[in-house]
């Protein structure tokens, strides 16, 4: 598939949406509403439940809905600031109580409403980035459909980052990256291949850990092996000290950077 | 008695201090500035002098990392840090590597931020001017590494951190490189946080993308210079998507006042006062009269 077709293929409405991999992945759930600032945002679904019957754990899924009803309600997945700040608080509850925060990213982007502005969508975002740089609990995040720029990374400051394999994580969706630099929308698929938003393309920048196989006509399977994985990982989490999870955390995203180093001259 | 030989000691202490406009201005050529506002006309020179405010109509005009240190900072002070560090067409993205060149020879800078380390009023602190002049200071790996370069610096030695933010946003032709440089910057201001220091952001005209979403909203105090456009998504887009006309004033510097996204406003011939002060009452000195 060319990038152009991986980014129609991450869009298409017959994907399995966040919620369905939550509902199918944890045991005993309880979905937890509200940012107790503002307002609740149905384009995020989070709550408790458990993984196995020893590991309760927090999650943390945009949702992009089912049908027109669901979708008009969770804004087509555009996550508006009281979703991050919902999303936030979940992430300090669970580190609170040690438990750890899974989250299911597949969003074109945050909100870009009037009223996002007015309550600080970049504010919402930052916060979220910032303060998960600092989470004293383990995170893991599978992009499973869209990544979507600073809307993603808002959940997505992770220890380790999964995506499907037609799922697709860009820094701007390709629509925008063509009509700001050549004014012409109809040069999507040349700015999708430009930008590099495929899973192989991600493993290759070392921004994700591992590519998911899709296997949507078995879904329960495809589902009882990303548990498989999680489990796998948390374990690796569990032998941690909190510091030694921190300091990987910060490497894990130090390390990016691609350019030219001068070496200094001695005396000028 | 030893009041009065106090204050003739910070008198003299603090004139010696003031920054040394004069000799910047010796540097630098002093060619003929059109306001884009009220189309007059101004030399360099004269614009320094009055903070690069438009004598006729009050247009801030932007800044480059080099002229804001120069117009703010104590006299002979400023030492600028990692400077060896230039953007690379890693993807090979159309365009791109004309564009840096480009960039490079009207700016005279290798890229978009200008990082150091200088003083007011005698308290010394870190900083970072990021400069819209090269390309729209979008955020690229040079970029994300000075900045996070900076904060380490200044975790290391204690220092607080002045960052004075302007984006168009993320540097597309980086791809998703230029994504993780937000969570790279965030990563080292955490850091800096966790260990008692203090970071100041000074928003300027535009800040905007992925800049407002990341380091320009984690200060502890955050300023905005008047009339300031600050925001996330683009005007444009957010019109788009409301389909409605919005207010003039919209994502303006006045509006996240008013909406609780900013601490205070603070116009430029006032800045070097308040960030002194800001400095002193976070330094364990006591206030002066």
């Amino acid at each position: 598939m060319t990038p152009y077709e991986k980014l129609k293929t991450a869009r298409a409405s017959t994907r399995p949406t966040g919620s369905a991999y939550v509902n199918q992945i944890f045991k005993n759930i309880i979905e937890l509403h509200g940012d107790r600032r503002y307002g609740d945002d149905a384009a995020i679904y989070s709550g408790i439940g458990y993984l196995d019957e020893n590991t309760p754990a927090t999650f943390i899924a945009i949702d992009k809905g089912t049908d027109l009803q669901t979708r008009l309600a969770k804004n087509f997945g555009c996550p508006k600031p009281e979703g991050y700040r919902k999303a936030l608080r979940l992430m300090k509850q669970a580190e609170k109580f040690h438990r750890p925060v899974i989250c299911f990213v597949d969003t074109l982007g945050a909100f870009c409403g009037a009223e996002a502005e007015e309550r600080g969508q970049g504010q919402a975002i930052a916060e979220n980035i910032l303060e998960m740089m600092g989470l004293a609990t383990p995170v893991i995040t599978i992009v499973i459909g869209e990544g979507g720029s600073g809307g993603a990374l808002a959940l997505a400051t992770a220890d380790k980052v999964y995506m499907l394999e037609n799922a697709v994580y860009s820094v701007i969706s390709p629509e925008g990256c063509a009509s700001i630099l050549w004014k012409d929308s109809n040069k999507v698929a040349d700015a999708a291949a430009c930008l590099k938003i495929t899973a192989s393309d991600m493993r290759e920048f070392k921004v994700i850990e591992g590519i998911i196989t899709e296997d949507f006509d078995n879904f329960d399977k495809m589902c009882k092996s990303i548990r498989h994985q999680l489990k796998k990982d948390l374990k690796e989490f569990a032998g941690q000290p909190t510091s030694q999870l921190l300091d990987n955390r910060y490497h894990r995203f130090r390390k990016f950077g691609n350019f030219t180093k001068i070496e200094e001259q001695d005396n000028i | 008695m030893s009041n009065f030989f106090t204050n003739i000691t910070n008198f003299i202490q603090s004139t010696s201090q003031l920054p040394d406009v004069e000799s910047f201005i010796r540097k630098t050529e002093n060619a003929t500035v059109v306001c884009k506002s009220c189309n007059s006309e101004n030399s360099k020179h004269q614009l320094l002098r009055n903070n690069m405010i438009c004598p006729q109509c009050g247009k801030y005009f932007r800044l480059g990392g080099k002229e804001r240190v120069a117009l703010l900072a104590d006299r002979k002070s400023n030492k600028e840090m990692f400077d060896n560090f230039e953007s690379k067409d890693f993807l090979e993205f159309p365009g791109y590597a004309d564009k840096l060149e480009k960039s490079k020879k009207s700016t005279g800078e290798k890229d978009a931020v200008v990082v150091g380390t200088a003083r007011l009023g005698g308290n010394e602190f870190a900083y970072f001017v990021m400069d819209s002049r090269f390309m729209m200071a979008s955020m690229g790996s040079v970029l994300g590494e000075k900045i996070t370069s900076i904060f380490e610096y200044a975790t290391e030695n204690n220092l607080p951190v002045i960052g004075f933010t302007a984006s168009g946003g993320a540097r597309m032709q980086e791809g998703i490189i230029s994504l993780m440089q937000m969570a790279k910057v965030s990563g080292a201001v955490k850091r800096h946080s966790n260990a008692g220091n203090l970071y100041v952001t000074v928003l300027t005209d535009p800040t905007t993308g992925g800049c407002t979403a990341s380091f320009a909203m984690q200060g502890d105090i955050i300023i905005a210079e008047p009339k300031a456009l600050v925001g996330f998504a683009g005007r444009r887009v957010v019109e788009q998507t409301t389909r409605s006309k919005l207010p003039d004033n919209f994502q303006s510097a006045e509006f996240l006042l008013e909406h609780g996204f900013v601490d205070a406003i603070v116009p430029r011939e006032n800045l070097r006062e308040t960030l002194t002060n800001i400095l002193n009452i976070h330094s364990g000195k006591g206030g002066r009269e």
